[in-house]
């Protein structure tokens, strides 16, 4: 079996954040890391391996070049190879355009289950598992909080706000995983030096037969306006409890009109 | 006046109260139509009605609860190539997602999710979103096709504005791959005395400093004293002193009360996101260094299972 987990190199969350002029994320300003939320979708295709499912785990990131080393980290939890395809043209893509690169990227590579994450830690849509399931005519089971894989069907546990239920699907599907999985592990020193022997590939959007008119800034459905920093709360007084903390919370909370 | 297509979802006594929402952000664009992927009942149609749509269209076929979103998402976009609509819109959630991304692929159209506003100039449409963790407001204008935007709960009050809505029931031909996932079991889960967290006025949230499930006590004994919801932390959740319902933040609720009271709560990024838009901040921690702290109005610094209890007091003294 193939399995493919899409992974997202993004930026730091504690780092500060700020927007280039053609108001894209300046993601080359900053450190970045393998965005966490995919880091469940790694943790779930090395546990169906190593449960005994024969399958191969490809992971595929999409991104500029330092998004290599998103693939090495989920490389350092398990699996056999990453697929990096990068190009100057992707720069700025939309949703619609990003699940497009990733749906013809998976064409190339042919798959039976697509894992990834619930969303990205940085855009935070949530929308191109479907879209790409969308894309490619697959089908999807998106939000799953738990997974299990039995022949060719996937099963999945999946919560609203007002239900829990299962639902069940067939290879090939889209799987995105939510972060009510298992915690992912922690690679040990041995493995995340093994992960940089392992094979890494990089595409460009011609290598994918993608027209780089249909991607990137340009090519998008949206167009950012403008972006403004939000007012930044400030830090009012704070008190150390000497027995009249709470007498003073209440007190505040009166002032507020909370009480 | 352009049509709004509104997706409307149902509760088992009625329509959400983010639909009521959604139909008056609607109003502000153009007519809303709701469409409803289920039992378009008198009650239902009459309540749409209530807050503005002028059409209900009923999608009445069983799929749309026997599969995964994927017949919903062909409803809306086989409507909306019929009547080519002034924009689409969805609530943010597991659901409202999926519909949105298939039915923007399918319209090849724009799609912005988790808008806090959405205006008309003219023929644009432009979003407003709050990202990075709640650091900078973006507006984003829709720039091909229908747009279709997914809008936060609670971005907009429900307000009522009474209309006679036309029912039109829509057949929808569903696809092989409408019918890919199934649902083989749906549980409901149970609702709470306490209000809706996306509703309440309070929240009093527990965070790991509250030390255990039975911890959580004192922050759910002070909710109910301020007539609040109880929230939590992802680090609670996935200790399972709570369930996973309450959690606010980045991969739970995002939620703006008047007042949140965050106990034992570090303040990590991923939480703030979820919370730093309330009114009125309140942090008690034992960790003077607690990030929560450059953000709340008032903090104490002290043990929570003593501040709170005595809160609770406090609260009775005045109340008596």
């Amino acid at each position: 079996m193939k399995i493919v987990v899409l992974v997202k190199h993004v930026p730091e969350p504690t780092a500060v954040w700020s927007f280039a002029d053609d108001q894209t994320l300046d993601r080359g300003a900053l450190a970045g890391r393998l965005s966490e939320l995919d880091e469940y979708a790694v943790e779930q295709a090395v546990r169906l391996v190593e449960g005994g499912l024969d399958a191969e785990i490809t992971y595929l990131t999409v991104g500029p070049p330092p998004a290599k080393d998103g693939l090495l980290k989920a490389l350092a939890m398990g699996g056999d190879k990453g697929v990096h395809v990068q190009d100057d043209a992707i720069h700025g893509s939309d949703s619609l355009a990003t699940s497009l690169v990733i749906a013809k990227a998976l064409e190339h590579l042919g798959f039976d289950l697509v894992l990834a994450g619930m969303a990205s830690t940085d855009a935070e849509m949530s929308v191109v598992p479907s879209m790409v399931a969308e894309r490619l005519g697959v089908n999807q089971a998106t939000f799953a909080g738990a997974l299990s894989v039995d022949g060719s069907t996937v099963s999945i546990t999946r919560e609203s706000d007002t239900a829990t239920v299962q639902v069940s699907t067939a290879l090939p599907a889209v799987v995105s995983i939510t972060d009510q999985t298992d915690e992912a592990r922690y690679p040990a020193f041995r493995a995340i030096m093994l992960a940089k022997k392992k094979p890494i590939e990089t595409l460009s959007l011609a290598d994918l037969g993608i027209d780089p008119g249909s991607v990137g800034l340009a090519a998008s459905a949206t167009r950012v306006v403008d972006v403004s920093p939000a007012p930044a709360r400030t830090a009012g007084a704070v008190v150390v409890d000497d027995g009249t903390g709470a007498t003073q919370l209440a007190d505040f909370l009166v002032a507020r009109g909370a009480l | 006046m352009s049509e709004i297509l509104v997706l409307a979802e149902l509760t088992p006594t009625g329509v959400r109260k983010a639909t009521l929402e959604l139909l008056t952000l609607a109003r502000r664009l153009g007519e809303p139509s709701a469409i409803v992927c289920g039992d378009a009942t008198d009650d239902v149609v009459a309540r749409l009605g209530e807050y503005g749509a002028t059409t209900v269209y009923a999608v009445t076929a069983p799929e749309m609860e026997q599969f995964l979103s994927v017949p919903k998402a062909e409803a809306v976009a086989t409507i909306a190539q019929r009547v080519s609509p002034f924009a689409v819109l969805v609530t943010s959630g597991p659901e409202g997602k999926d519909v949105a991304a298939r039915v923007a692929i399918r319209l090849d159209s724009g799609l912005v999710t988790d808008a806090i506003d959405v205006v008309a100039d003219g023929s644009t449409v432009t979003t407003t979103q709050s990202v990075v963790a709640g650091s900078f407001h973006v507006r984003c204008e829709v720039v091909r096709g229908i747009p279709v935007i997914t809008v936060m709960p609670n971005a907009v009050t429900a307000e009522a504005a009474p209309a006679q809505p036309t029912v039109e029931g829509v057949e929808v031909e569903l696809s092989d791959r409408a019918r890919g996932a199934t649902v083989t079991s749906r549980t409901p889960k149970h609702a709470s005395a306490r209000p809706d967290l996306a509703d309440a006025a309070v929240i009093v949230a527990g965070g790991r400093g509250v030390g255990s499930e039975a911890g959580l006590g004192v922050v759910e004994q002070l909710a109910d004293a301020l007539g609040g919801a109880v929230g939590v932390t992802r680090a609670v959740s996935d200790l399972h002193w709570a369930p996973h319902d309450l959690q606010i933040g980045q991969t739970g609720k995002t939620v703006a009360p008047g007042v949140y009271i965050a106990a034992g709560v570090s303040g990590a990024i991923q939480h703030r996101a979820g919370m730093q838009s309330s009114k009125t901040i309140v942090a008690v921690n034992k960790d003077p260094k607690a990030p929560i702290f450059s953000i709340a109005d008032f903090g104490v610094v002290g043990d929570l299972h003593t501040v709170l209890p005595a809160l609770v007091d406090e609260i009775d003294k005045r109340r008596a």
